[in-house]
């Protein structure tokens, strides 16, 4: 494994010189120095692996026995209008971006219709003409702390930028359309998102990661999140990628007063994917809710990581994770709920279920929670099962086929999570989305 | 309409059902009383083909065909309904959806025609109106936070609407105060025709008050031990299960 990882990081430091002569005349920048630096630290780090209690249950070898070449040194891939259209989630009115592997196509997007002062463009295009509001909170937020992080660190070029003033509302929700893949090179796409919301600011995005057509990629995000004193961000992910593509993101949210951040993290494709996401409640009265949807089938690996810091008192959090695994799919969900001294009248719940459809599918749970307040209020937990017999006769007995019975039983069970999407547009969609995944009647 | 022949059941290993002779008519209402553990509750889960028990013995005949060869959803499609004890509550599905599911797999089944929304609509509203259900338990998902008499109501909606051959009623009246026991009795006695048959299993004679039957048996360690008419219940009623329980198996 030692000359193999050398190799890798050898490949990896040749494609970042490659990278560097593109970029040519911003050395000096702020950016830049951050990306030398992640690459040191990608060079020195020892690659994630089992061996590590954060990597236990995921093995990320056949991710780095690959040599992705960077999107941006890759030949460009077109798409046609039509694609776009295909992959984007309909039947509600939104602003659009999209990216097609982690390049900005301003020709696809649609963003006429924001209220004044928002800003929603490209990263690499905001770097340019305002790079004082990137440089304020791109780095300060989200620690490198492993391979992974350092190899976009060490490439981070493009992805969504979000930006809210106070008090601004964004009615429309923010659609960001990530297009992946290529016929050409097995490309390696990092988008480098962020998100601000400044007090009192409203803004709901949705980040649609999807395949061009059934290439091998491999999609490594970092999206940071701030959430202003009394801000609301709703945020959906749905992860949709490619069944021979891999797909890590690392998200850090912070959270400031009063704010109130809502993730909805619904997990569809990919060959392994690993999901972090960290949200740190500084200030009081914050609420922090994560909501999650895996669904895994035939050799897919879905792995969730969470972890939620309450710092300080009177906030709330609530943590709801469902899987629904088939065929020999395994999935991990790993959350961590932190409850520090000063964090007195905390309220967290946390609770992941996971229905298992098939003998060979399979997960590991770890929910946690560690608490040094002594007034607070706390619970955690963890179910594994299959659908419930009883609830399967039940139907049946009504003269219902057993495959529509199961999807019915699919369908209640996901039901608690499903109704917490408050664009309940979108709610056919992934509805659709489950059943086809899982290859079953829709219901 | 159905004969039931020397039935014998376990679960578990355990036997329950111990040899059950009966056969019950177009017309006809039956009751089946007995203490608990008798077995009530295993002979209407077995009818309606629940997995959880095997069948060591005996045959069904549901009209003419074997019922103990067809699956629980074959049965339903032949004609056979169960009213569970405890109905189950699944969330995100509707309960028209769900009936409207249930109504068009069975007319499948006979070769008939989905039935139209319209159609549907109206139906759900006509016998919504008969158990005094408002419509916004209708658009609910079913059983979904219902109430234990909301349920057994539900359950009652739900034998309306698929119009079953045989009704088997499983503990129907449990857990429900008066006004919803006449409510659902209401409903059964809407249903019962001269063209389809009920079963009633019960712990209580109070529900047939509500609802005469024109058999009643009494079930006693998986046999049927006594049967007689609606006088046997009130006979129960009087002196409990004991005297019959002393010296009557062998008459079975």
């Amino acid at each position: 494994m030692g000359t193999e990882n050398k190799e890798l990081k050898e490949w990896y430091k040749d494609q970042f010189v490659k990278f560097e002569k593109r970029l040519n005349g911003h050395s000096k920048s702020f950016m830049q120095k951050y990306r030398v630096e992640s690459l040191k630290k990608f060079d020195e780090f020892e690659l994630p692996n089992m061996k590590n209690e954060e990597w236990k249950y995921t093995n990320v070898r056949p991710i780095f026995k690959h040599n992705f070449r960077p999107a941006v040194l890759a030949e460009k891939v077109e798409v046609t209008r039509q694609l776009v259209d295909k992959k984007l989630y309909k039947q509600f009115d939104c602003n659009v971006m999209v990216f097609v592997n982690g390049q900005f196509e301003p020709a696809f997007s649609k963003l006429d219709c924001l209220p004044e002062g928002v800003l929603v463009d490209s990263l690499e295009k905001v770097l340019h003409i305002i790079p004082e509001l990137v440089e304020n909170k791109i780095t300060k937020l989200s620690a490198t702390e492993n391979s992974f992080n350092a190899l976009n660190g060490a490439f981070a070029l493009d992805g969504a930028f979000i930006y809210v003033p106070a008090g601004k509302i964004v009615e429309k929700p923010i659609q960001v359309l990530f297009l992946g893949g290529s016929k050409t090179d097995d490309v390696l796409i990092q988008p480098r998102n962020l998100i601000i919301a400044e007090e009192s600011a409203q803004v709901s995005v949705i980040a649609n990661y999807q395949p061009i057509d059934s290439d091998k990629y491999f999609t490594n995000i970092i999206t940071e999140v701030y959430a202003g004193k009394n801000s609301i961000i709703d945020l959906y992910k749905i992860q949709n990628e490619g069944s021979e593509s891999y797909h890590v993101e690392k998200m850090d949210v912070h959270q400031d007063e009063t704010s109130v951040f809502s993730h909805y993290s619904l997990s569809f494709g990919g060959s392994i994917v690993r999901n972090d996401v960290n949200s740190t409640l500084d200030g009081e009265h914050i609420e922090c809710n994560l909501f999650g949807l895996y669904l895994g089938n035939n050799d897919q690996h879905v792995d969730n990581h969470t972890f939620i810091d309450h710092a300080k008192p009177n906030c709330v959090s609530n943590e709801l994770y469902k899987g629904i695994l088939d065929g020999k799919s395994r999935g991990v969900f790993n959350g961590k709920v932190m409850v520090r001294e000063d964090a007195q009248k905390t309220l967290a719940y946390q609770s992941n279920k996971t229905v298992l459809l098939s003998d060979h599918s399979r997960i590991d749970t770890k929910p946690q929670l560690e608490i040094f307040a002594d007034d607070v209020k706390c619970s955690h937990g963890a179910t594994v099962g299959h659908l419930d017999d009883q609830a399967y006769f039940y139907i049946r007995s009504r003269g219902v086929p057993s495959d529509i019975a199961k999807s019915m039983l699919i369908r209640a069970f996901v039901s608690d999570v499903f109704e917490k999407i408050k664009i309940t547009e979108l709610r056919d969609q992934i509805n659709r989305l489950i059943f086809e995944h899982l290859q079953r009647v829709e219901i | 309409m159905i004969q039931i022949k020397n039935l014998h059941a376990t679960v578990d290993g355990k036997k329950i059902l111990n040899g059950i002779n009966l056969e019950v008519n177009k017309g006809e209402v039956h009751a089946i009383m007995g203490p608990n553990g008798s077995g009530k509750s295993t002979l209407a889960n077995v009818l309606a083909g629940h997995e959880g028990y095997e069948v060591t013995d005996g045959e069904v005949i549901f009209n003419g065909k074997d019922l103990l060869e067809m699956s629980p959803e074959d049965r339903a499609r032949e004609g056979m309904f169960l009213a569970f004890q405890y109905p189950i509550e699944i969330p995100g599905i509707s309960n028209s959806v769900f009936l409207k599911t249930a109504i068009d797999e069975i007319r499948k089944y006979k070769g008939e025609e989905e039935i139209s929304a319209k159609d549907f609509l109206a139906l759900i509203k006509e016998k919504a109106k008969i158990l005094e259900m408002d419509n916004s338990l209708v658009s609910r998902s079913v059983n979904s936070g219902f109430s234990g008499g909301e349920k057994k109501r539900n359950e009652i909606l739900q034998m309306l609407m698929l119009n079953p051959a045989l009704a088997l009623l499983d503990e129907t009246d449990s857990g429900l105060d008066i006004d919803a026991l006449k409510i659902v009795s209401k409903g059964v006695n809407v249903f019962r025709s001269e063209n389809n048959g009920v079963i009633m299993v019960t712990h209580y004679q109070r529900l047939l008050d509500y609802i005469v039957p024109d058999f009643v048996h009494v079930l006693y360690k998986g046999q049927i031990i006594k049967s007689g008419d609606k006088n046997l219940a009130l006979e129960l009623e009087e002196k409990g299960y004991d005297w019959l329980k002393n010296g009557e198996l062998e008459t079975a």
